[in-house]
């Protein structure tokens, strides 16, 4: 019988979790690691760590494996936070792990992208407990169910490395893996200043997060957490807009899901418009002030 | 001191890749192989601390078929002392390579581990933590800046939302980002160098028991094919249409 832990590193992340073990057809507990993961989602219980800072992936490791016994499945929605710990934790444990799984038939079979997605696989997992990072897109989100109980647990974080500094740079703006609309922009825009106000500006006018390429981000124009694609953000919006992007296979890896896709470029053979839904060949200087324009038309 | 710098062969991270017709596998005829970009990361790394500190000893480690010798060459080149190729056919998942490598790192003993955040291939990122795990020491994954000092490995790591700096007492291990560094361009003349240097090819000390396995490889579905639009009202007005747009 399969018992599903889902980790919660952010309050949301349990409407996915909750998404993937209907996938599998299974009950689901949550440990939540995170201010207050939602209780709307269907869980049997939730394990509420009352933690303020997840501490770094040594202890948090360690500490998660006493509440995780017992489970065949431990879950968490990918991020840099989890693709930092949960590998871990299946190294603790020597047990299976499948990364980005976006499909599920059943407790033993998932369906995950590789080579930059350009390729699904299924993975038969056969040895359980099984550890599994799990992307969004895939799976539904739950919500408006009964709220389940809450028990509070002490866990034992020890561990060798230490934490010396900490930098969020959040700025008010939504989340990328979260976000309805993401403005991204690429390399052209020609300095940090020049992308904030640009791509930043057209992003605040549709209350959307900002994205940036790996190039621009090399370049030092963004910063590195607003990386899209293969080895940055995987996203799923409504509307994703790429200025200035050529649409390199990495970068498409980590946008493919989302419902519309809009390029702007002014090079009318830039790969990104074999992609695109919606194509505009134009220069994103004139581009983007005219759309602002006009949505305040 | 001695870092160990696992380095897997992967198919050209730029090349276009297919499944074959059958499923059973990923088409990979006529495709070049390299390291994998992230393992190069870290074995230029490797080299810049031996730079600075000549005392370094830097070693490369791969697991698999004769064909892994040419990336153990390569990172010769780029600059490892010595490689290790451990000379198997099996089929190997993560886990296994994890208990694969603890046996090399007990044999060579390094006092650190410098390795790709994840392989271009499989897009894992499993094997660092695993092996860390493994050993009981401390990680620091996706590292944009390593600085050693007396015991220390100070990280500076990226993270969802910005990035934070960790102190990992020796030994550790590290797993390398993107903006690590930008690895040296490997001319001639120190290729034809590494031809003299040690390559060692010994047995596995472990059985893989694999613990998953790919069962089928297929395209994912495309994406419905897009059209060009005139001109910024056209799409404003599809976007409206689409209701994506207010």
């Amino acid at each position: 019988m399969s018992r599903v832990l889902g980790i919660v590193f952010v309050p949301h992340e349990s409407a996915a979790i909750a998404g993937f073990a209907d996938a599998m057809g299974v009950e689901f507990d949550l440990l939540d690691l995170s201010s207050g993961a939602n209780n709307d989602v269907g869980a049997g219980k939730v394990l509420q760590a009352g933690l303020t800072d997840i501490p770094p992936a040594d202890a948090c490791a360690k500490g998660i494996l006493e509440p995780a016994k017992g489970y065949t499945h431990i879950v968490a929605v990918s991020s840099m936070q989890s693709k930092d710990v949960l590998p871990r934790i299946a190294g603790l444990l020597d047990a299976a792990m499948v990364t980005d799984a976006v499909g599920a038939t059943g407790p033993s079979r998932f369906v995950r992208p590789v080579v930059a997605g350009s390729i699904l696989a299924t993975v038969e997992v056969l040895s359980e407990p099984v550890v599994i990072t799990i992307r969004p897109a895939g799976f539904a989100k739950v919500s408006g169910r009964a709220a389940a109980p809450v028990e509070a647990i002490s866990l034992p974080f020890e561990g060798k490395s230490r934490r010396i500094e900490k930098q969020s740079r959040g700025g008010g703006r939504p989340d990328l893996t979260q976000a309805k609309v993401i403005v991204t922009g690429g390399r052209p825009l020609k300095d940090a200043a020049t992308f904030e106000s640009v791509i930043g500006g057209l992003a605040d006018a549709l209350g959307g997060a900002v994205g940036a390429t790996r190039a621009a981000v090399d370049s030092g124009i963004a910063a590195n957490e607003l990386q899209v694609g293969q080895t940055g953000k995987i996203v799923a919006p409504d509307l994703y807009i790429a200025a200035g992007v050529s649409g390199s296979t990495q970068h498409m890896a980590g946008i493919k899901d989302s419902k519309v896709i809009v390029a702007i470029n002014k090079d009318p053979d830039a790969p990104i418009f074999e992609f695109a839904d919606l194509g505009l060949v134009a220069d994103l200087y004139d581009a983007i002030p005219e759309i602002r324009s006009k949505l305040n038309g | 001191m001695k870092i160990l710098v696992p380095v897997k062969r992967v198919v050209d991270p730029y090349a276009k890749v297919k499944p074959l017709a059958d499923g059973s596998a990923i088409d990979t005829g006529g495709v070049k192989f390299e390291i994998n970009p992230f393992d190069e990361i870290a074995l230029e790394e490797a080299v810049r601390i031996k730079e600075k500190d000549p005392s370094t000893t830097i070693v490369a480690v791969s697991i698999g078929g004769a064909e892994c010798e040419e990336q153990l060459r390569k990172a010769l080149a780029i600059g490892a002392d010595s490689a290790i190729l451990v000379q198997s056919d099996a089929e190997w998942d993560s886990p296994s390579i994890a208990k694969e490598l603890e046996a090399v790192v007990r044999a060579e003993n390094p006092e650190l581990i410098l390795m790709g955040k994840q392989a271009t291939d499989d897009d894992c990122g499993q094997v660092g933590g695993m092996l860390a795990a493994r050993l009981d020491w401390p990680q620091a994954t996706f590292a944009s800046k390593v600085e050693l000092q007396s015991g220390v490995a100070r990280v500076t790591r990226e993270t969802d939302t910005g990035e934070e700096t960790l102190e990992l007492p020796l030994p550790a291990l590290i797993t390398t980002d993107l903006r690590l560094n930008e690895p040296r361009y490997v001319a001639l003349p120190g290729i034809i160098k590494a031809r003299s240097k040690p390559l060692e090819s010994r047995p596995a000390q472990t059985v893989p028991l694999l613990k998953t396995k790919t069962v089928s490889y297929a395209s994912p579905p495309a994406r419905g094919a897009g059209r060009k639009v005139a001109n910024v009202d056209e799409l404003i007005g599809e976007l409206r249409n689409k209701g994506v747009l207010a």
